[in-house]
């Protein structure tokens, strides 16, 4: 049979089963693949907390959605074309993100009685008729999987976890994808087991045979490769680009990387990073808890390290006495938090932005430290690299916004000449002669960094108030409102190091859109939909929260109306009103999901009322 | 240690003549109460410092919060008063970075067992070469005067008008619990004992425990009185020698038998009892060293002082130090492009 070929732009694919199933794995190898292919992409991981849930259950069900294109891609898309959905759950959950007319592939063999009646159908989806807006495509995925491995006498489990590899086959089939790059990774995964490289490679291309020889599937789609920026080329996900910025900013500042860390959902995979590294000289410590993961790097600061801890909001809540003492003692710290929804425990595998306030202010006493926020998943590395340079230069501890759907998200990232990275590195004191611990750089009030080992500048430094310069112990008022003031300045000439914020779009016009960290491709999107139909709207996306670049202000009253979008109940709005006196407007969600940009879209058409 | 850390530091810690315990000396003056136990551990540790034969630049006293915490300031070299409980999570991080520093902390029983009570246990049980001066004085003083995680039972304080009902931590038996590797107790109104102790534990390769009885004599007065003072110590502690067996009294005639697993107090007089009864200290037992532990609120027992246990066990930072050498030597130095460019890669012309 000869099968018809189209060509699409774009194309949104989720991928949905148990926790169990493999739908991760499966996601990752499908957008590796097309990232190797060329195209730009988006993808969005979507996990509950629970590592196997009950199998079937609604709660258990675990997706993966990629969004990927011959032209440029912003967000893992709003909603999905295909769903592949191994389950009755799977398609229960999802179904809502499918796109009306979109496709269906489904494993026949997860809608038995016991998946419907746990998934809460009354009766089965697949003969109902309930499904007659989309196309329904239906394999029995589990039944070809045992026939394909048949004669490998494995055991049932075994082969039953080869079946995303069936979907996988037929989904590389349909979008014109090579297997090779599958079979290259199978191969090296479980090379010490060479029957489930057999077992997973042989389904692999029963999937993808299935899918050329039947006549269930008569059309097979091309996205051709996106039109990139020259250069070389890697997908990366949030949280790997956060742990190569901190070896690159290593590398650069010719400081050993000190890594305090404990386990939490969705920062962990930094600490798995960096804990592989060895050959850079990193050091991981897995700290007994938040507390002593900060004031281990506190520690190792205080010898001269480049100190990092990784976390997520709750264990910043604990980390912030310590966050305190390096304002104190003024060394340099990066403090990274992999937002996820709160508060308390609260969503650990969501996304949500609602910690910029405990990142601004969350601390006893005046306590500033400046703030940056990642956009994208490649951004990450941008931006630890950046507060490297921000802490080292300025001796301060910096914060670092990313978030789940950045940490576990991916981009192809055009990698960076490493030749071109500035050198950040720092300047011990080694004179002994008048040294004072508290002596200030005239130009950005930084004291020097002298490190135990260095003859002659043995000195104290604590959480007590300091006198200026001398930095003993002192509570005289005046000299309290002197350092509270000189903490503050210094921070604030932070704005006098960093280049100023960039409009996308006119720098003038009706509405201005402003956002911080992860809503960054959802809002380019709805901005560029809105100019493409002639509305005067811009982006401004603010990667600096604290201090604020020095141009942000005339940059707002240039617009007739401001939009802050944030997965919060309004906190960047909040800052911008008190500073600038704007009336803002908010959009706000807070559903442990990323924006769609048709929900921008529609708020930035209210707006301008229709018009 | 990074290049640049190498180019600043001394590449030695000997220092090239010998130190007195003046130099030891910062120029602040000491603020504790007059009368306190800290002014002699601080005495001791200033005295005993030169025979450590470190330089001071590569000394590092590490604090928390708390009247003991104060004594960073008052040592000339490289010092860190932190947050409440966390000097010895501070330290962890510091001699991970820096195995070339000599790290103390000092720290109470407030600080050491109670707010930071799980550091202590996680350093200790990873054996990071630290030396740890846990000054007890079974009260918070800089607080003013509630009952501590070592305060005895029926304790009347601020917080506990009614006696307390909290039961005491044993410092020596929570170090040895946690896998301790040296272990020891010592008292402020020894000297002698003290600077010996303090060399031991400075010497050991490993976390070293030291908890030191020390009289606050504003809020607990007198609370080791019966160990410290001379008309009843002697017949009320026992010093641990290796080697030798627990004899103790006035006339050292009494002694330290165990009973199948039970220490238990016999004359030397009566006839019943000789020192080839008694329990010779071993040191490098650490089954021993539960046992001479558990004797510390039994009052029918002297209270043992010394070195309870010290054993061998690779460090923490030798181990990590270990890892790196290795991975250097199997994979070559790290290198930046080739990391940024690892994994599946493609090129756009």
């Amino acid at each position: 049979m000869v099968k018809k070929t189209k060509a699409l732009d774009e194309v949104t694919i989720r991928f949905a089963g148990d926790s169990g199933d493999g739908m991760q794995l499966t996601g990752t190898q499908f957008t590796n693949t097309s990232a190797i292919m060329g195209n730009d992409l988006s993808t969005l991981p979507d996990y509950p907390a629970e590592i196997r849930a009950p199998q079937g259950t609604l709660f258990g069900v675990s997706g993966f959605q990629i969004h990927f294109g011959s032209t440029e891609i912003n967000t893992p898309g709003d909603q999905c074309d295909v769903l592949v959905a191994m389950n009755a759950a799977a398609l229960k959950v999802n179904l809502r993100s499918l796109v009306d007319g979109g496709a269906i592939i489904v494993n026949t063999d997860g809608f038995n009685d016991k998946n419907l009646k746990l998934a809460g159908y009354q009766s089965n989806p697949l003969t109902d008729n309930s499904l007659s807006k989309y196309q329904v495509f239906q394999v029995d995925i589990t039944k070809l999987t045992s026939l394909a491995l048949e004669d490998m006498n494995l055991q049932t489990k075994i082969v039953d976890r080869t079946k995303n590899f069936f979907a996988l086959g037929m989904m590389y089939w349909i979008y014109d994808r090579s297997i090779d790059n599958t079979i290259h990774w199978i191969s090296s995964k479980f090379k010490n087991k060479p029957d489930i490289v057999e077992a997973n490679t042989r389904v692999l291309k029963a999937g993808w045979n299935y899918a050329e020889t039947t006549e269930i599937f008569t059309v097979r789609y091309e996205v051709k490769a996106a039109d990139l920026p020259h250069g070389k080329y890697r997908n990366v996900t949030g949280n790997t680009a956060v742990a190569l910025g901190l070896v690159a900013a290593s590398v650069k500042s010719r400081l050993d990387l000190f890594l305090g860390s404990y386990p939490i959902t969705p920062a962990s995979d930094i600490l798995h990073e960096l804990s592989m590294y060895k050959e850079y000289g990193v050091k991981t410590f897995q700290a007994e808890d938040e507390i002593a993961a900060i004031t281990s790097a506190i520690g190792a600061s205080f010898g001269g390290a480049l100190a990092v801890t990784t976390t997520s909001g709750p264990g910043v809540a604990l980390k912030t006495e310590a966050i305190g003492l390096a304002v104190m003692v003024e060394l340099p710290l990066l403090i990274i938090n992999i937002q996820r929804g709160g508060p308390s425990t609260g969503l650990p595998t969501k996304t949500e932005q609602a910690d910029l306030l405990q990142a601004l202010y969350g601390r006893n006493g005046e306590a500033p430290i400046p703030v940056i926020a990642a956009s994208t998943p490649s951004n990450c590395f941008t931006t630890v690299f950046e507060a490297a340079r921000i802490a080292l230069k300025f001796m301060t501890p910096v914060m670092v916004l990313s978030d789940g759907y950045l940490g576990n998200g991916s981009e192809p990232w055009n990698l960076p000449n490493v030749k071109q990275l500035p050198d950040i590195s720092p300047k011990f004191r080694t004179n002994p002669d008048n040294y004072l611990p508290y002596l200030r750089n005239e130009t950005t009030l930084a004291r020097e960094w002298a490190i135990p080992g260095t003859p002659g500048l043995e000195h104290r430094i604590g959480g007590l108030e300091k006198q200026d310069k001398t930095g003993n112990v002192n509570y005289e008022p005046e000299n309290h409102d002197k350092m509270v003031h000189l903490r503050a300045e210094k921070v604030e000439r932070i704005a006098n190091d960093i280049p100023p914020a960039v409009v996308e779009g006119d720098e003038k016009g009706d509405v201005l859109v402003v956002g911080w960290g992860g809503t960054y491709g959802a809002i380019r999107s709805a901005v560029e939909a809105k100019r493409a139909e002639g509305k005067s709207v811009s982006h401004l996306h603010l990667h600096y929260l604290n201090p604020l670049q020095k141009n942000v202000g005339e940059i707002l009253y240039n617009f007739k109306h401001v939009l802050v979008p944030e997965i919060n109940l309004g906190q960047l709005i909040k800052v911008l009103r008190a500073k600038y006196l704007v009336p803002a407007v908010g959009l706000n969600k807070v559903q442990g999901l990323p924006f769609k940009s048709s929900e921008i879209e529609n708020k930035i058409d209210e707006i301008l009322g229709g018009k | 240690m990074s290049t640049l850390v190498e180019e600043v530091v001394s590449k030695s810690s000997i220092p090239e003549t010998k130190y007195t315990a003046k130099d030891f000396q910062s120029d602040q003056d000491v603020r504790w109460c007059p009368g306190c136990g800290d002014y002699s551990i601080l005495a001791q540790v200033q005295r005993i410092m030169p025979d450590l034969n470190v330089t001071r630049e590569k000394t590092v006293f590490v604090s928390g919060i708390g009247c003991s915490s104060r004594f960073p300031y008052y040592m000339d070299t490289y010092g860190f008063h932190s947050i409440h409980g966390r000097a010895t999570a501070i330290a962890s991080g510091l001699k991970l970075a820096r195995p070339d520093l000599s790290v103390w902390v000092v720290t109470g029983d407030g600080d050491g067992l109670s707010i930071g009570g799980n550091h202590m246990i996680h350093l200790i049980r990873r054996n990071i070469d630290v030396n740890v001066m846990l000054f007890n004085n079974q009260i918070y003083g800089l607080t003013k005067g509630q009952y501590s995680p070592t305060s005895e039972v029926g304790k009347i304080t601020k917080s506990t008008p009614y006696g307390s009902i909290d039961y005491p931590f044993n410092p020596v038996s929570l170090a040895l619990g946690a896998s301790g590797t040296f272990v020891a107790r010592t008292m402020d109104r020894d000297p002698k004992h003290l600077q010996q102790i303090i060399k031991r534990a400075a010497e050991h390769k490993g976390t070293s425990f030291v908890e030191i009885y020390q009289n606050c004599n504003v809020f607990n007065d007198g609370a080791f009185f019966t160990f410290t003072e001379k008309e009843s110590k002697e017949e009320n502690v026992v010093y641990l020698e290796h080697g030798k067996p627990l004899v103790f009294g006035k006339e050292r005639d009494k002694g330290v038998h165990l009973d199948g697993f039970t220490p238990t107090a016999v004359s030397l007089k009566d006839g019943k009892h000789s020192v080839s009864d008694l329990i010779v200290h071993n040191e490098n037992d650490s089954t021993l060293a539960f046992i001479l532990a558990n004797m510390t609120y039994n009052h029918l027992l002297p209270r043992p002082v010394g070195i309870f246990l010290s054993i061998e066990r690779p460090t923490y930072e030798s181990q990590m130090t270990q890892q790196i050498k290795t991975a250097v030597e199997k994979k070559g130095k790290g290198d930046l492009e080739k990391l940024l460019g690892s994994g599946d890669t493609w090129t756009i012309q």
